[in-house]
Formats: structure tokens, sequence, C-alpha cells
């Protein structure tokens, strides 16, 4: 009864999703690009690649290496934050990388690389999350093989409640954020990380939600990138 | 690549047949640890020094207390800060430079556990707020890698922190004065992580430094000691089915009190 009638500062359900908006094929110099705005997270990735390895020695003879750097704007945050990558961004360019690397075939480019630029415009809570969703739709856009779509978003605690996508302020004042990404088609959890207290049992639920919000943001992405295809056709119809 | 990390793909089927028939190349089961043991007080100099070894995994960590401004958003804590050192000494593969991801994901994911649980209790670290706090160093540095680092070096922090003492401050007319006391610093929780590797379809505890060079992923998860969990993370290039979560979730709480038994017989 509670769950119901209960309210979030933004004032969503428990188990509601910040309006999203995905758009692929965004940035005309790169390979693969997309945009998303979740809440108000505004982050912009770009693929490059796959191209040439520098520097060489990091090259793999079988395999394509994904490199993946997270990083955000001066201005994406209040205080503002310096320009330079922090420990928390190398964390998240590798956890993005173990997240995106399972949907890949990178062994079909060996000695490649394959580069994704997240760019964090403007932060509310949950930027890793929206980053490999967007991550994953400039893959696609980039034209790179993908056995799978990666979405991802999170689930947490506050005030006694399990909820879905967390902002800002249920991150920073909630009792535990929950991230997640996840391959719909082919059932597997590509990124797990928890901070905060809860009970293996709540655990459990929040994995559970989180990967029910990812199953709805990965229509969202399909969406955007059919989208982007239906514009070619529209585009070369009109040239006709 | 470096060649020590050439031959375990040679051995992976070797270690993945030792795995499938239930006793692994050290010959353990799947849910066992290798010898764990825990020491207190290794360095003289530092408020609060640990080591800990996992097999021939060896991690020392020292705490360094000092007096510090605090962050603009949090004027009445204290402050930890938790880093790691990949030693050269320690591997082969370790090269000395400035933390590459490694390193930084070891200590950061060794923080969430003792920053999630609340371990140090931040709020009881203040001396003046807004300008005056107690911050909690707390340096991880490898010394030998035989693999599992996490868990060994999460065990040595957490060791390192229980017999810390901390200076005590005179508050006085807006300033501190340190009065050469020391007290020791009150630990409220011991979170313990807990390492697995998910290797073919097997997930293993405390995985060596070949198992790691082979697995799929790594996930750690973190327990305090009411069975809660206080930091999860997956870790490598392949993907988890939930019901593979789920048993990780729960060896890690049945194995949780075993390592806090070592922490706590450590002298």
């Amino acid at each position: 009864m509670s769950e119901e009638k209960w309210r979030r500062v933004d004032g969503r359900a428990w188990n509601e999703l910040r309006p999203i908006k995905i758009e692929s094929g965004v940035l005309p110099n790169a390979d693969g690009s997309a945009y998303i705005e979740m809440g108000r997270n505004k982050i912009i990735v770009a693929v490059y690649g796959p191209r040439e390895m520098h520097p060489k020695h990091l090259a793999k003879p079988d395999m394509a290496v994904l490199r993946c750097r997270y990083h955000m704007s001066p201005f994406s945050t209040h205080p503002r934050r310096s320009p330079g990558p922090s420990r928390r961004d190398t964390e998240i360019g590798m956890v993005m990388r173990y997240a995106l690397e399972p949907a890949i075939f990178l062994e079909r480019f060996p000695r490649a690389s394959i580069d994704v630029y997240a760019e964090v415009l403007q932060a509310d809570g949950g930027t890793r999350c929206a980053s490999i969703t967007a991550a994953a739709v400039a893959l696609v856009d980039a034209g790179i093989p993908m056995r799978d779509l990666v979405a991802a978003c999170a689930a947490g605690k506050i005030e006694g409640h399990i909820i879905l996508d967390l902002n800002d302020h249920e991150d920073k004042y909630g009792e535990a954020d929950v991230p997640v990404a996840y391959m719909p088609r082919l059932n597997k959890v590509t990124l797990l990380q928890m901070d905060g207290v809860l009970s293996p049992d709540e655990l459990r639920r929040c994995i559970e939600l989180a990967i029910e919000g990812c199953q709805h943001i990965y229509e969202l992405q399909r969406e955007a990138l059919k989208r982007k295809y239906e514009e070619v056709v529209e585009e070369v119809k009109e040239g006709e | 690549m470096s060649r020590l990390s050439i031959i375990p793909k040679l051995k992976r089927r070797k270690i993945l047949d030792a795995i499938a028939s239930g006793r692994r190349m050290d010959g353990r089961g799947p849910e066992e640890y290798r010898e764990i043991s825990v020491r207190r007080g290794v360095v003289e100099k530092a408020e609060g020094s640990a080591e800990a070894r996992i097999g021939d995994t060896w991690v020392v960590a020292g705490v360094k207390i000092e007096i510090g401004e605090p962050f603009e958003d949090t004027p009445d804590e204290g402050i930890l800060v938790c880093s790691a050192d990949f030693a050269p000494v320690a591997s082969p593969t370790f090269e000395p430079g400035p933390p590459d991801e490694a390193s930084i994901e070891l200590a950061r994911v060794v923080d969430r556990g003792i920053r999630s649980s609340d371990a140090l209790g931040l709020k009881d670290l203040c001396l003046i707020p807004g300008r005056k706090v107690y911050v909690i160093y707390i340096d991880l540095c490898i010394l030998n890698h035989a693999g599992n680092l996490l868990d060994a070096a999460s065990l040595a922090a957490v060791a390192a922190l229980m017999g810390a003492k901390k200076p005590i401050y005179e508050v006085r007319d807006g300033e501190v004065y340190p009065t050469g006391e020391v007290e020791p610093l009150k630990l409220r929780r011991l979170p313990i992580a807990v390492s697995m590797a998910k290797i073919g379809d097997v997930i293993v505890l405390d995985p060596t430094f070949d198992e790691e060079e082979v697995m799929d992923t790594r996930i750690t998860v973190t327990v305090d000691e009411e069975g809660n969990v206080c930091a999860v993370q997956k870790s490598g290039p392949q993907g988890l089915s939930v019901e593979e979560i789920w048993k990780a979730i729960e060896i890690a709480v049945n194995k949780a009190p075993m390592l806090r038994e070592k922490l706590e017989a450590a002298l």
C-alpha cells in the first residue's frame, strides 16, 4: 500500500525511469555516435574505429582492443570539477569496457582498436549507466558487429524503499546504489557494482528491478537506431 | 603482454579440466580459500598497520592519520583516502609508474567496503566543522601477487584500522593543538571482501594468479557482520547470469564469517 502512495523527490513512482531521449549518429566526424538524455543527464558518446592501434604494442594479434574513456566536463557538476581525469573516471572507463566487450565481435578485427569516448555534459546521477547505454547505440551506429545491445540503469534504496534509476539526490542521500548493465537477448549482466548497505534479499530485488529497467531502455535504444535508418530512407526518397 | 600471462592461456584447458573435476590445480575445491594469515603492527611508524597473506599473495596496509580540511559537501565528516601501489617487487608484470586502472580499482573497491559500511564513523572524526577533521589514509602495498589481491588488501586494510591509534587534539579558540596522547580508532564494522572468479561455468572462490589469467570475469561481494552486503564489483570481460550472481552473493555471505574470525584473531 505504502509503495503505491509513496512518491520520490521528483514525483516518480518507485519503479519508474526518468524520461529518456536517445539519438544516434549525432557527431559528423565520429564513425559512430549517440546522444542520451536520461533525466537531467546529458551525455554524448563517440566511437572511432575499428582503426589501427596506437601505440602499436597495445594491439592484440587475435582480436581488437576496446578502449573506453569516460570524462566529465568541468561544468557538468556543481561545484566545478577539475578537467583532468580522476580516479573515479579511470574506474568508470574500465567498467564501461567490461560492460561493452562481451557484446562486440572483437575477434573480427585483429590488431585494431575500437575507441569509445563518453563526454558527460551534465551529470545528475547514473552517468555511467547512461554512458553505457549511449555507447552501445554508438557502436551499432559505427557499424561494428554486435552480439547484442547493452542497456544499463541503476536500482537502489532510499528511505527504506527499493527504487529504479536513482537521480543525483537519491544517489547522494539514499542507502544504496546498484548500477547494472544487461544484454537482453543473451540474458547476461555485464556491469554490476554496488555501494551502500543492502541485505542479500534487497540486493537481489535491486538487480531484478534494474534488469527490468534495462529491458525498457533496450526498446528505446532499438527505436533510436531504427529512427536513424528511417531518416536515411526518407532522404534517399527525397533525392530521387 | 608479458611472458607471465601467456603460459596460463596454454594452461587454460588444464585449469578448466581440474575445476570441472572438482579439484583445482592446487588441490582446492571450488569454494575453498587458500591458507589465510593476518598480522597487525608490522610497521611501527604508521598509526596502524597490518599484513595479510592468502596463499602466496601478500599485502601490507599502513594507516596514517593527519589533520586536514573537510570536503565542501561534508563539512562535519572526517576524510578517508585509500590508495594502492602495485610495487614492482610483487610481480614481473608490474612496472614502476603512476597507478594503473587495476590499482585504482583495487583501492576504490577496498575504500567502498569501508566507506559504505561506515566502518570508521566519519562523523565522529570531525574536530571543528567546516575547518578541521581527521584524515585517515590507508595505503596498500602489494608485495607479492599470486591472485586475489582484493581480498588480501581488504583484510590488511581493515586489520590495520583495527589496530590504529589516532592522536588526540585539543580544540581551543577555533584551533586544534596536539596533546601528545593517542586513543584507539574505533571501528564500527568489519567489512569483508570475498572474491570469486567465473571460469567456464564454475564459480571458484579465491582465484590464484593463473586462474585470474584465464577467468571470464570476477565478482567481489563485501559483507558486514550482519550479513548485509556493503559493496559489489563485477570486473572482467564477460557477463554473468542472474543465477551466477545469486550464487556469488550466497557464497560471500557464507564465507565472510570465516575471514572475520581471522581478522579478529590477528595480533
